[in-house]
Parts: structure tokens; sequence; C-alpha cells
């Protein structure tokens, strides 16, 4: 096959991950809030409300598409594809396995990050363009949120980087192979030097993803459902799947830079190669878990508070951090650069 | 671009023209002012309800916003109004508990009480100990049915969407016993001038006993879920404080009253029915914010499921229903009588012109008091406080609309 053919297939294959994930992941959502919140979740269409998801999808596509009278025509129609497309890209990075990467990029991670922060420039533009203040609000605070925590979500793996010296994904899922006393796998999170940065870089991600304890920009209780209150049918159905889609991609991050990616140090190579996309998909699944965890029990972070965290507390923090681990590093030679 | 079916009204609210015109507002309703700053910035005014998921019903808030703060409020009410006062004047005095359980449909059984009160002082009726009981303990009952809603929906407020589910089903118990009892979910038509409609049924203080013995462990739970949640905390301490003063000027009862630091509380104030006989303490707050409030009715629940099983160990002997008339006709005259609800008190002012029919009947419902307390409370609070604040006030629109 050319060249050609092969991207093709992989692009088509991130797109149908994409959409097959989220279906999964909304069902997975809904029986785990059910679980948490001891009732059942959806049980009537299939066994076990299987088919409820795709269900939904279908109806979904088969709902009257309705524009409301004022709103800004091109930009109310563009910004689902804007909000969908980079959740799309940010798929592009993700090693999966040593073999199974969309794209081998040595800029991976950063590639990533700015993939994801394109997505606040979407919200802002469903809010405006919807002509209505609850949409206005929700943009507004979408945007607000996300910029405040760019900065420390960046920072925040920089230790890793300055540890492995690459952005590479698959380099720095390499560097945390093999184990610690033949038992505990080096994976950074089995390395006190990352702790803290694992914890700046849950809370900011968890913030950059929308999720709740941080879901303001569409905070049900105050504002209807935020920058997405006027969309309807499949735009609708885009949003919501790209936020889904964000929160795997966030977590697949976490993964590769904390929980060794695809690896598996107690398996020998030749039987973890098959079976290396499965291993890091159900890693990925079990931080999804977490997210769906922290939102079915959680009560919300007001405004101020968030956006004070952000910017006195977690930007101080991430650069402080970054600082004491180069004097580390640098006094203990810790790092481990992937040649 | 504005559509031509919509012109923008004085105060920045879009109205179809010619179907409805806003005109100059009653005397006495604040206008909404419009906030023109140095910079030319306007303030941004959303029409908050009565459609909106956590005005709690259909109450409409007109706030007025500089960002993210609330500036200026207007409360807009009668969405829910069914004239259930004029309606009173057409029926009978023992068909007056179908009227007070529309009112406040969340603890109906105390409107009924209130309303068979009401009629009772008037014709002198002295009502058999145990239909006292058995109203004081479906009422308590009621009002752990209506606190732990409260509870969830406070917790759908501050975000936490699990509170909510948990507080279901705890309700479902409860409800499933009063329901044994009235033979209704909701709308009990159970209390009635002279007693109770029916005795109470076989077997049910061991299923009330094993109630409370679950949700005294479910309580604390729910507590140790929410209450000492570190972002709740910070969410609730210091927002919303109402002092002392503002309370009494603006007649506020109930666990919003008691959370300011006024021990005032019907049941022992101005004892009815089986509350003399029984031991409870009254909790108080001390700041008067939303997290006052919160503790001032998690121990209220506390106190009601000790009055619960104190009720259910003494409950006497005897009938459940005075011997009344077929069809009751008071003498003429005016009576006031009052109970507390799980909102505070409910009052019916009663005059009768010696008719099988109320002459003119006033319903007191306490979330009115409140739900004025918005336009003091809100301004200077964040938006997503103001959300929260109107949970923590715990109004019921049934009772503000009647």
């Amino acid at each position: 096959m050319s060249p050609e053919v092969v991207s093709l297939l992989r692009v088509l294959a991130a797109v149908g991950l994409m959409l097959m994930n989220g279906v999964v992941l909304i069902y997975m959502l809904r029986k785990v809030l059910g679980r948490l919140h001891q009732r059942l979740g959806p049980m009537h269409v299939g066994p076990h409300g299987l088919f409820q998801t795709p269900m939904d999808v279908v109806k979904l596509l088969t709902k009257e598409d309705i524009t409301p009278a004022n709103v800004d025509k091109a930009l109310y129609f563009i910004a689902p594809a804007v909000v969908f497309t980079p959740s799309l890209m940010a798929y592009a990075a993700i090693p999966f396995s040593e073999t199974w990467k969309i794209t081998d990029l040595d800029t991976g991670l950063l590639y990533t990050f700015t993939v994801l922060s394109l997505v606040s420039i979407s919200l802002l533009m469903a809010g405006w363009a919807s002509a209505n203040k609850w949409s206005l609000l929700g943009g507004m605070r979408a945007v607000g949120q996300q910029i405040a925590y760019e900065v420390p979500l960046l920072l925040s793996v920089l230790p890793i980087v300055m540890y492995t010296g690459t952005l590479n994904m698959g380099e720095i899922v390499s560097a945390q192979s093999g184990t610690w006393l033949e038992v505990i796998p080096r994976w950074f999170i089995t390395n006190p030097l990352f702790w803290p940065t694992f914890v700046l870089f849950f809370i900011a991600m968890l913030i950059k993803v929308n999720q709740t304890p941080f879901d303001l920009s569409e905070a049900e209780s105050e504002l209807v459902t935020g920058f997405a209150t006027e969309y309807s049918s499949m735009k609708f159905g885009l949003i919501f799947l790209s936020e889904f889609s964000n929160s795997f991609v966030a977590s697949a991050i976490a993964v590769t830079l904390f929980f060794g990616g695809w690896s598996l140090p107690w398996v020998p190579d030749e039987y973890l190669a098959p079976i290396a996309p499965l291993v890091f998909m159900i890693k990925v699944y079990i931080g999804v878990f977490i997210m769906m965890w922290i939102r079915g029990t959680l009560p919300r972070v007001r405004i101020d508070v968030l956006m004070q965290l952000g910017w006195k507390v977690l930007i101080p923090a991430t650069l402080g951090w970054i600082m004491i681990c180069g004097v580390l590093m640098k006094l203990f030679d810790l790092g481990r650069p992937v040649s | 671009m504005i559509d031509p079916h919509f012109t923008v009204s004085e105060d920045g609210l879009m109205t179809p023209e010619g179907t409805f015109s806003p005109g100059s507002p009653p005397a006495g309703i604040r206008r909404v002012p419009k906030g023109v700053d140095s910079l030319g910035t306007e303030h941004l005014i959303v029409n908050m309800g009565p459609q909106h998921p956590s005005t709690h019903g259909v109450l409409r808030l007109i706030v007025e916003l500089d960002g993210e703060e609330v500036v200026a409020v207007e409360v807009s009410i009668g969405f829910l109004h069914r004239g259930i006062e004029k309606l009173a004047e057409s029926r009978r005095f023992d068909q007056l508990a179908t009227l007070m359980d529309r009112g406040d449909y969340v603890s109906a059984i105390h409107g009924e009480q209130a309303a068979a009160l009401a009629v009772e002082k008037l014709m002198g009726i002295e009502i058999p100990t145990k239909a006292a009981w058995i109203r004081t303990l479906t009422a308590e009952l009621n009002r752990l049915a209506s606190h732990i809603v409260w509870f969830g929906t406070f917790g759908l407020d501050t975000g936490a969407m699990g509170q909510f589910l948990y507080a279901m089903r705890d309700r479902e118990a409860l409800l499933d016993i009063l329901e044994e009892i009235s033979g209704q979910r909701m709308m009990f038509n159970y209390v009635r001038p002279g007693g109770v409609l029916a005795d109470l049924p076989a077997g049910i203080d061991r299923k009330i006993l094993a109630f409370c013995d679950t949700f005294e462990v479910y309580l604390e739970e729910h507590h140790a879920l929410l209450g000492c949640n570190e972002i709740f905390q910070s969410r609730v301490k210091n927002i919303g404080i109402v002092t002392k003063e503002t309370a009494l000027a603006f007649g506020l009862t109930g666990a919003n009253l008691r959370a300011t630091g006024i021990a005032f509380d019907v049941r022992r104030d101005r004892p009815y029915d089986a509350y003399p006989a029984l031991e409870f303490d009254i909790p108080v707050g001390t700041v008067g914010d939303a997290w006052d409030r919160y503790m001032v009715r998690m121990e209220e629940m506390r106190q009601s499921v000790r009055m619960v099983r104190q009720l259910v160990a003494g409950m006497p002997e005897g009938e459940h229903m005075a011997k009344v008339p077929k069809v009751l006709r008071p003498p003429a005259g005016e009576v006031y009588a009052s109970v507390e609800s799980s909102r505070g008190e409910t009052g019916i002012h009663l005059f009768t012109d010696g008719g099988a029919t109320p002459y003119r009947y006033r319903y007191r419902g306490a979330s009115f008091f409140t739900c004025q307390l918005f336009e003091e409370v809100l301004p200077g609070h964040l938006f997503a406080d103001a959300c929260m604040l109107l949970g923590s006030f715990d109004i019921m629109l049934g009772e503000v609309d009647r």
C-alpha cells in the first residue's frame, strides 16, 4: 500500500475509534453514575441497556435541527465542527502501543496540548453565536477557565520532559520501562520525584477538560447547559461527543506520562506485544472511571475560587516544582534521557 | 441583528411586541437599574426562570449581572397561582385538606394540620389524644421527607448530583410509610377537623422504627459526604448572611430564622397537638449564612427522628377521630392557627359567617416571606452563589403562589 493510503486508513481508524469510544464512554458514564447513585442506569434497550447509547445516537441524528432566530448563522453552524475537530486531532500523537500509533511526532506532547487548547476558541464561538445569555456566560466561563489553566497544565508536565529529554510520547513510555526491586514498575507515578507533578497535572487536566468539580462552563444548576444550550440534534451530539473524547484523551495523556502507557513490566515483551493496545485502553478506561467517580460525588467549585487556584496557586506551584526538580536532577544526576 | 418581532424593552428584556407589554411596575416593586460605568460597559440582565433548573419550581428572577456578580434581583412570582384562598371559600371545612395538600406539596401534612387546627379552635373541638399523636407522628415523618428533598436539591445546586439520588432513596422509604398510614404518597388528605382519617395500620410501628435505625446512619453518611466536603464548605460558609434584624423585618420563620440565631419554633412557643409531651431541642445558628441554614436543617432531621421514636413508643390507645357533625358549621368569628411546617410557620387566618364554608380563608405560606428576601440577600454575591442560595432557603413555590 502506498503511504497515502496507510495515512488515510490511520485517520479513519482514529475517527472510528473516537466515535466508538464516545458511545462506549457514554454507556459507561450512565452505568457508573447509576451504580454510584444506587440505581441501575439504562436497563431496557438491549441486555443491561447496552443499545441505549446507539439508539440515542440514532435519535440525535434524526432529530430536527433547530436554528434559533437571532443566532449568528455562520458561527453557530461551524462551532460544533470546530469543537469536534481538535478533539479528533488530539488522537494523532497518542501511542497505543510500540507499533500502534497514528503518527510518531517528536513534539507529540506539545502538539496534543496545543490541539486541546483550540477547543476553547470553539466554545467561545458557540457561546457567542447562540444569542443566548446563558450560552454567552457559559462560553465566557469556558474561555476564562481554559486560558487560566493552559499555562499550569503545560508547566506541570515539564519535569517529565526534563527527565526524559523528549516530547515524543512513545519515547516517554519507553523511558518508563523496567522495575524497581524486580516488583514495582518504573512508571513515573512510582517515582517520588513526580508525585507533586502528578497532583498538579491531575488538577489542571480536570479543569482543562471541564470535568466535575470544575465543570463550570456548563454548570447545569446555574447556566442550564452553558454554551450548548441552544444546540440541538447532531450539533449537540458533536459537542457532547467531543467532551467525552477529551476526557479520554486526558486520561490517555495521564497514562502515557505517569502509568507507563502500554507497558506492563511483569509480562515479557513477546507476550505483551499483541495485547499492548488492550493494556493501554484498559489503563485509560480506569482513568476515565476515576473521573466519572469524581463527577458522581463532588460538588462544584466557584468560578472565583477556580481562577485564584489557577493564577495564584497552580502557576507558582508548577514553576517552583520545575525549579526544585531541575536542581535535584542536576545534583543527583537523576535524568534518564532517551537516546 | 434583532428580529423585527422583538423589541428590547427599557429594562433590557426582550418582549414579544403586541402580546405583552411590561408597562410601569406596580408601586413597591423595585425597578432593576441599568448599570453603566465609566468604561461604557453594560450590565447583563438575565431572566432566570420560570423554567430554570435551580429555581425549584416556577419562580422567575430577573437578575442583573456585572460579569459574574449579581448587582440586583427582582423576584417575579405567581406562575403557580391556583387561587387556593378563593377556592377555599366554596369548600366545606372538611374539604380544606385537599386544597392545603396542593399548597406546600412537599410537606402536605403540615398544611392540613394548620387548616384542621383553625377549624377545631373555632368550634372548640377537643380531639382525642391518639389523634393528636398520630398527627404529630405523620407531621414529623413528613418533615423528614421534606427536609431530605431540600438536602438533595441543595446538593444539586452546589453541583453534587449524588446527594439528590441518595435523598430520593430515603424519601422513598418515608413515602412508603406515609402511604401505608394515609393511603397516598404526596397529597395525603389525612388530617381532618376532629382528628385523622384513619387509625394507624397494624405493624406500622416496627416499620417506622426500622426506618429510623437506617435513616440515622444514612443521615450521618449524607453529612459526611456533603457537609464535610471541603469544596462544599467553601461554597456555603459566610455566604448569604441574613442578620437577625433582616430576618425579623422580612417575617422569616422556620429554619431560616433559627439559622440567624433566633430560637423561635411554633412547636415549642405555641404548642399544638402532641408537641407539649415531646422532648426535643431547637437548633439555632450563629452567623445566619448558608452553612448555618444547612446545619440547622440537618440537626432538625436528627431531632425529628428523636421525636418519631418518642411518638412511636408512647402512642396512646383510643379513638382517632372526635365525634364531629357530618357538616361542620363553625360559629361566625375569626381565628388564626399556625403550625411549624418544614419551611416555617404555616398559618391559617380563618373568617367565618356561620355558614358551611369559610367566609375568607387566608393562607400564610412561609416561603412567600422567604422569597421577598432574595432581592435583599442575593445582590453582591456571585451568580453561582445566587443559585446555591436559592437552594439554601428551601422555598416551595406551591406555597408562595398558593
